[in-house]
């Protein structure tokens, strides 16, 4: 009897990409209601933008390098790149800069370094940071969360939608009534203003750690996240290594000098800290790849958003965090290398 | 239930996988004896050495155990007629040991007789041999390690008697999945192996030997315990490890059970262990004491392919396809057949070739790994997680791709134990392996061709060098005459052509 031959082994493998990303969308799901419930159907409308414009760039991509359209897009990449996007963006968003952000993330960060596998930087904080530095006065419509004793003007699925699409609000509202500053934004400028972090702590806003309505934000995203650990998607190293880096010196700096130090707590629970640890901080692709490296990745960004947040000139750090440590990728790939069994632990010939 | 003398007290071994066994398909039957079939195919080189010198010819009449090839040159081993007959052929036939080519073969006509030679009139009881002179005769009976390496056990012993030993270890381990031979031969020939075993330690000096076996072969286990309490050796000491893809193989198997690691490019001598598979051990103990050579093996012939799996004991030489009909033959969905097991073994074209030393197991899958879908690499790292070696696969497909061979050895591509564990967790289902194994041949290759140039090169300069030194040197004597000649003067130099004049006279 004749057979093909084919090379060993011949057992096959049970993973593949497009069902790890389908995990990482799942797990979203919760925090992705949640999003919805606090801060209104504005993300929503990111969502579907940045998924259309991602997909889109990502066919126009493939199909201008000559590669397989449909066979790639269910890789599932471009969605999850979409998703971290809409998550990151402010709920009221004008649809174009939604829209070119996820352009820049998937055309420019993405497929401009070769597509999938090598893209040097993370898309999505790519297109965010971009439309971030590009557009400021549109990135900045941060709404109330829908609480009942916090002062939040509510808009219905068809205002926001009008909002996005043409940029002109309902007649009742005016921006000034409807946006506020974030948590973080409140702490930052408060300390600036020689305010106490209790005294801060103290505003209708804020919640049990971060503000509220964030947390429980913050809880839905690790929940899902604590999920891929589990199903082993992600590895416990980068979130590990993002949390100590953020909680570690913020914890010194707030024991050391409580008043003017927000807690590693309102750390934790603001901003993109949660999100990032579990969602951005673990693409595997622009992290670094050995178990150690991971941790030091982790560590830097972790530290990195908390430098950028109690130093820098933007209220949160995350994106930036996430860049920067991209770029040290190689070296800390190249500093890592795990040793080799049989290389340099018992000498030969000495049992 | 409890296991005799089970012990685990181990030593870390990194990464592996836990694989579905798939054993118990072949294991519900004793090992059964395929009949001697109508021709023996041997080829001569059934062993990692050089092959061995056919010492028969064509038209010659052999008997069961006669020797027909000996060993020549490095890492050598004999080859022995599996049953009595006549030789009609020496020439090239398909082998599993090299894709696609074939590989000279003796061929026997078999007369069904199965007539063995004289056995030697006395055997001498193994203790009262020289170690030396043991490990000699072990060379003679064609044995190599049956464990699927097949490097010739009496080179292995000589070798490594010239560093101090410790350990010896039987190994039991047969970590792959489907393959059970190992099984089956240690449930029913616990005293064989135990008896090689003491030979082996009588040959090497050692005192100690651990008889290693995986957790999910309570049968062996309890069988090898047994044996063990009726030989009543205290220097043998069963250790059960769990079943942990690749610890089976020998330097993870070491550093399984001494926490000790191979040096890279070392040998288990190099930290004082010698591994033996258990099969090996059973065939030192027949040729030893009872005269009979490696003639036959216990195989495993297994596979959602194959109609009965079973383990069968063998004659060295039958061919795959006897093998596979004793089994009951092919059922209709087999697709693909494998010499060895789903993880590192070969795939052949054809069951023509012969059945040798090597082939533990006889594979024959219904489904075959689809190629073409591969993804990019995502980096995801899973790979390095399982790799024994420690070693970053997703790196090291990156350099193979960039034919980076600086990179490749600087990440230990020479060190890949080609195992397959980061194939099997790879989302993007690249050929992580056959990539490595290609990137091996190449640098190889690169090395070569390099070793090739640099002597060439040196053989260039050294012929310059020494036509220039000669140049010189004869410069030199010849300024160093002019020179003692015009010192001398005229009347000198007349004076030195009378003497020449002279000299040549007196030679007339």
């Amino acid at each position: 009897m004749q057979f093909e031959r084919r090379e060993a082994p011949f057992i096959s493998p049970t993973a593949n990409v497009g069902s790890i990303m389908r995990h990482v969308l799942y797990a979203l799901i919760p925090a992705a209601l949640a999003y919805v419930w606090y801060f209104g159907p504005g993300f929503i409308f990111n969502l579907i933008i940045a998924g259309v414009f991602c997909i889109l760039g990502e066919a126009v991509m493939l199909h201008l390098r000559g590669k397989q359209i449909e066979a790639t897009l269910a890789d599932y990449s471009a969605v999850v790149t979409a998703v971290l996007l809409a998550f990151a963006m402010p709920a009221l968003t004008p649809w174009w800069v939604t829209a070119t952000a996820a352009l820049f993330g998937i055309v420019v960060a993405k497929h401009l370094y070769g597509g999938l596998g090598y893209n040097l930087f993370n898309p999505a904080m790519a297109g965010y940071v971009m439309a971030l530095i590009a557009f400021p006065m549109h990135m900045n419509l941060w709404t109330a969360p829908r609480m009942g004793d916090i002062d939040y003007q509510f808009m219905t699925f068809a205002e926001t939608a009008r909002f996005t699409f043409t940029g002109t609000l309902p007649d009742y509202l005016s921006f000034n009534a409807i946006s506020r500053a974030t948590p973080l934004d409140v702490v930052k400028a408060g300390l600036n203003n020689m305010r106490t972090f209790d005294e801060l702590r103290a505003f209708p806003i804020m919640g049990d750690f971060g503000g509220r309505g964030w947390e429980w934000i913050g809880n839905f995203i690790a929940i899902g996240g604590v999920w891929l650990l589990l199903k082993k998607i992600i590895r416990w190293q980068i979130p590990f290594g993002v949390l100590a880096g953020i909680l570690i010196p913020s914890g010194l700096m707030y024991f050391l000098v409580p008043g003017v130090n927000p807690s590693p707590g309102f750390h934790l629970f603001t901003g993109g800290t949660i999100l990032c640890a579990f969602f951005i901080a673990t693409d595997p692709v622009s992290a670094a790849t050995s178990n150690k490296g991971r941790l030091f990745y982790g560590f830097g960004i972790g530290f990195l958003i908390y430098a950028i947040r109690e130093w820098g000139s933007y209220a949160d750090g995350v994106a930036f965090a996430v860049l920067l440590m991209n770029m040290a990728v190689p070296t800390i790939d190249y500093l890592t290398k795990p040793r080799i069994v049989g290389h340099g632990k018992n000498k030969a010939g000495e049992p | 239930m409890s296991s005799p003398a089970a012990t685990y007290d181990l030593g870390k071994l990194y990464g592996g996988l836990r694989l579905p066994a798939e054993k118990t398909v072949s294991t519900s039957l004793e090992i059964q004896e395929v009949p001697i079939p109508d021709q023996l195919i041997l080829p001569i080189a059934q062993h990692v050495g050089e092959p061995a010198h056919p010492i028969v010819g064509i038209g010659e009449y052999v008997l069961k155990g006669q020797l027909i090839a000996e060993p020549y040159g490095s890492l050598s081993a004999a080859v022995h007629a599996s049953s009595s007959g006549k030789i009609v052929a020496i020439e090239p036939w398909p082998v599993s040991r090299r894709y696609g080519e074939n590989a000279p073969c003796i061929v026997i006509e078999c007369d069904g007789d199965d007539r063995a030679i004289e056995p030697p009139e006395d055997i001498a009881p193994y203790n009262t041999l020289e170690p030396r002179a043991l490990r000699q005769m072990i060379l003679q009976g064609g044995i190599v390690g049956l464990g699927g390496a097949v490097f010739p056990t009496g080179q292995k012993l000589m070798q490594a008697t010239t560093l101090p030993l410790e350990y010896l270890i039987l190994n039991g381990v047969e970590c792959e999945p489907y393959i059970s031979c190992d099984d089956l031969l240690m449930r029913e020939q616990a005293a064989e192996v135990l008896g090689g075993a003491q030979i082996l330690m009588h040959a090497l000096d050692i005192s100690t030997c651990y008889v290693v076996i995986e957790s999910d072969k309570p049968e062996a286990i309890a069988a090898i315990g047994e044996a063990m309490a009726e030989l009543g050796d205290k220097r043998i000491v069963l250790k059960q490890v769990p079943t942990i893809y690749p610890s089976g193989g020998e330097d993870q198997l070491v550093q399984l059970v001494t926490n000790l690691e191979v040096p890279s490019g070392g040998l288990p001598t190099d930290v004082g262990c010698v591994v033996q598979n258990v099969g090996t051990s059973a065939a030192i103990y027949r040729w030893i004491c009872e005269g009979e050579p490696l003639i036959s093996r216990v195989t495993t012939v297994t596979g959602p392919g194959v109609r009965s799996p079973m383990n069968v004991i063998a004659r060295i030489g039958t061919t795959i396809a006897d093998v596979i009909a004793f089994a009951g033959g092919y059922n209709d969905e087999a697709e693909q057949l494998i010499i060895g097991g789903p993880m590192c073994g070969k795939s052949v074209t054809t069951d023509r070739v012969p059945l040798v030393k090597a082939t533990n197991c006889v594979l024959v899958l219904t489904e075959a790994p689809v190629y073409g879908n591969e993804q990019p690499c995502i980096r995801c790292g899973e790979c390095a997680l399982v790799c024994p070696i420690q070693l970053l696969p997703q790196q090291l497909h990156w350099y193979a791709f960039a034919d980076d061979e600086k990179k490749l050895r600087s990440y230990g591509l020479t060190d890949c134990i080609e195992c397959g564990c980061c194939d099997l967790v790879c989302p993007s289902h690249l050929p992580l392996t056959a990539s490595f194994r290609n990137a091996k041949v190449r640098i190889q290759e690169l090395a070569d061709e390099k070793s090739r140039a640099e002597r060439a090169r040196l053989r260039y300069e050294s012929r310059n060098e020494r036509l220039a030194s000669e140049n010189e040197l004869r410069e030199l004597q010849l300024d160093q005459q002019k020179e003692a000649a015009r010192k001398a003067g005229p009347s000198a130099i007349d004076e030195i052509l009378k003497r020449r004049k002279r000299h040549d006279e007196d030679a007339e």
